[in-house]
């Protein structure tokens, strides 16, 4: 593993490696010292081309666990506003001396990009591109879910997959890159999943997504889930009219309280409430259900520093040799 | 103890046992012994096991000084310390995956702190190891237990208690095999080197 890019690519083995080293940095976490020299000497550069709260917060406080240097950068007060390209931004970085990246943008294939040419020679991490990909906020959602998936099993999470599962994913699927992380993740690791969303909210192609696919949030949930995860609606995204209006979205794809009720009916006692955040309360999720006990969004943030803190060292350490054996290897380049 | 090295190959000898369950039993009893001596008792023992070999160790030298000592609660003194993160060649080897580090419940403060590991090298992990234990707690003391030390140090650091010292030259490689991980019988070999 040279980069993390997407979870489409991601194997098995690689993915349970991330969460599996994951647990451990999650002890860090318990401590009083909560900082490891892993990384000592490093330089972690977040390039955030879109707002973020969480991912950035989240990514800097786990390469300063890690005790790797820090460098924030977001696109508003930069050159970039002054029209400086990806490349260029790209090549100051890799002046700089920038070790890992960790890129945010609004175009899909950005971090691709960066891995793909000779601009910079750092492992890139996708922290979310367009509507493409965000792999750390699956593997953090796998993460949470797994936690949960042993516990029910009676066994400690490290080393087990998420065989049997059942996940459903419902709202904005359409401009969702975590929706897409999440389905080949969770389908690796053994999962299976069901979308659920409005026609003019799944993409086109959808059928070909290794997932179910239903338009009847009621219908799903009375088949029985173990995760029910919500995703925002995403008002800067919605430039046409997806659904008539914000209370009819809420009704009929909302996690409502008469839904939040609804899984004790089914006897759904073991299921949990999943949002990625920024959540928008009354939307897409009302807050009686988002403050249950069913609830996993705050653990859903604290997991994610374990899993970025266990991406950025299994990236950023391992020798030489281990380069070669990677397809992306920077010299390939295509030229910009 | 007894010093029997013995060929175990019949033909070229690329292998030679150098312990065998026996020795490495009696080792472990006299280490045992002499941790309770030094220590003047079992007050404030804790015993610290480096992943991945050094953490049975711990848990057999922990069971013999209960036999020896009853008051001594072997469960409650048992623990594993990583030192995964901090190694000083992260860089340089293949990626390492972290092992569980778990601490007794009574926590390293003020204790007396024995780290457990199979085979004394460079001491670089126990370097490491040390750095680990900084971040955990305050220990009163560190001493240090190996079944084997083979020289070759790169770092001025020494066991206090050894099972065996083992002259070896640096191309050669010890390996250590016990039950509980490996699942053959427990013994000590050393490979000639290329």
């Amino acid at each position: 593993m040279k980069h993390l890019l997407s979870t489409q690519d991601l194997s098995r083995k690689d993915a349970l490696d991330i969460l599996d080293t994951a647990e451990e940095m999650a002890q860090v976490g318990q401590r009083e010292v909560k900082k490891l020299p892993a990384l000592r000497g490093r330089t972690v550069v977040n390039l955030f081309f879109e707002d973020s709260t969480r991912t950035r917060i989240s990514f800097e406080a786990a390469a300063k666990r890690l005790s790797a240097d820090v460098i924030n950068f977001s696109a508003k007060g930069s050159s970039v506003s002054k029209g400086e390209s990806l490349k260029d931004t790209a090549q100051t970085l890799a002046a700089i001396g920038a070790d890992a990246v960790v890129i945010r943008h609004w175009a899909s294939g950005a971090p691709q990009r960066l891995a793909n040419t000779d601009w910079i020679d750092a492992r890139i991490l996708n922290a979310g591109d367009g509507t493409h990909e965000h792999p750390t906020q699956a593997l953090l959602d796998a993460f949470t879910m797994r936690r949960h998936w042993a516990k029910l099993a009676g066994t400690g999470s490290a080393g087990t997959d998420l065989s049997g599962m059942r996940v459903a994913i419902a709202g904005d699927v359409l401009h969702s890159r975590v929706a897409r992380s999440n389905v080949w993740l969770l389908r690796t690791l053994g999962a299976t999943v069901t979308l659920v969303a409005p026609p003019t909210l799944l993409p086109v192609g959808v059928d070909a997504w290794p997932c179910e696919v239903s338009y009847d949030l009621d219908a799903t949930l009375e088949q029985g889930v173990d995760a029910m995860m919500m995703l925002r609606v995403q008002k800067e995204r919605m430039n046409a009219s997806f659904f008539p209006s914000a209370r009819e979205y809420s009704r009929r794809w909302g996690f409502d309280d008469a839904r939040l009720e609804a899984l004790d009916r089914h006897g759904l006692k073991d299921t949990i409430i999943m949002h990625p955040g920024p959540m928008n309360r009354g939307l897409e999720i009302s807050s009686a259900a988002a403050d249950s006990a069913r609830s996993t969004i705050l653990d859903q943030v604290s997991n994610g520093v374990s899993v970025r803190m266990a991406a950025l060292y299994l990236l950023l350490t391992g020798g030489r040799d281990d380069e070669t054996s990677t397809s992306h290897a920077a010299t390939e380049g295509i030229p910009a | 103890m007894t010093d029997a090295i013995s060929a175990s190959d019949a033909g070229q000898s690329v292998q030679r046992v150098v312990l065998n369950s026996g020795d490495i039993d009696r080792a472990l009893t006299r280490i045992a012994f002499e941790i309770i001596e030094a220590n003047k008792g079992t007050q404030d023992l804790v015993l610290l096991g480096i992943p991945r070999r050094g953490f049975p160790l711990a848990q057999r030298l922990a069971q013999k000084i209960a036999a020896a000592q009853p008051g001594f609660d072997a469960k409650a003194s048992l623990g594993q310390l990583d030192v995964t993160m901090f190694r000083d060649d992260l860089a340089r080897q293949p990626t390492r995956s972290p092992l569980p580090t778990q601490l007794p419940k009574s926590g390293l403060d003020g204790k007396v702190v024995v780290l457990v590991d199979d085979v004394l090298y460079s001491g670089r992990t126990i370097r490491a190891a040390l750095d680990a234990l900084v971040d955990l707690g305050r220990p009163r003391v560190v001493r240090l237990a190996v079944l084997v030390d083979r020289g070759h140090r790169e770092l001025p650091i020494r066991a206090d208690h050894v099972g065996k010292n083992l002259p070896t030259a640096s191309s050669e490689k010890v390996r250590v095999h016990l039950s509980e991980i490996d699942g053959t019988v427990d013994e000590v070999v050393i490979e000639a080197g290329a």
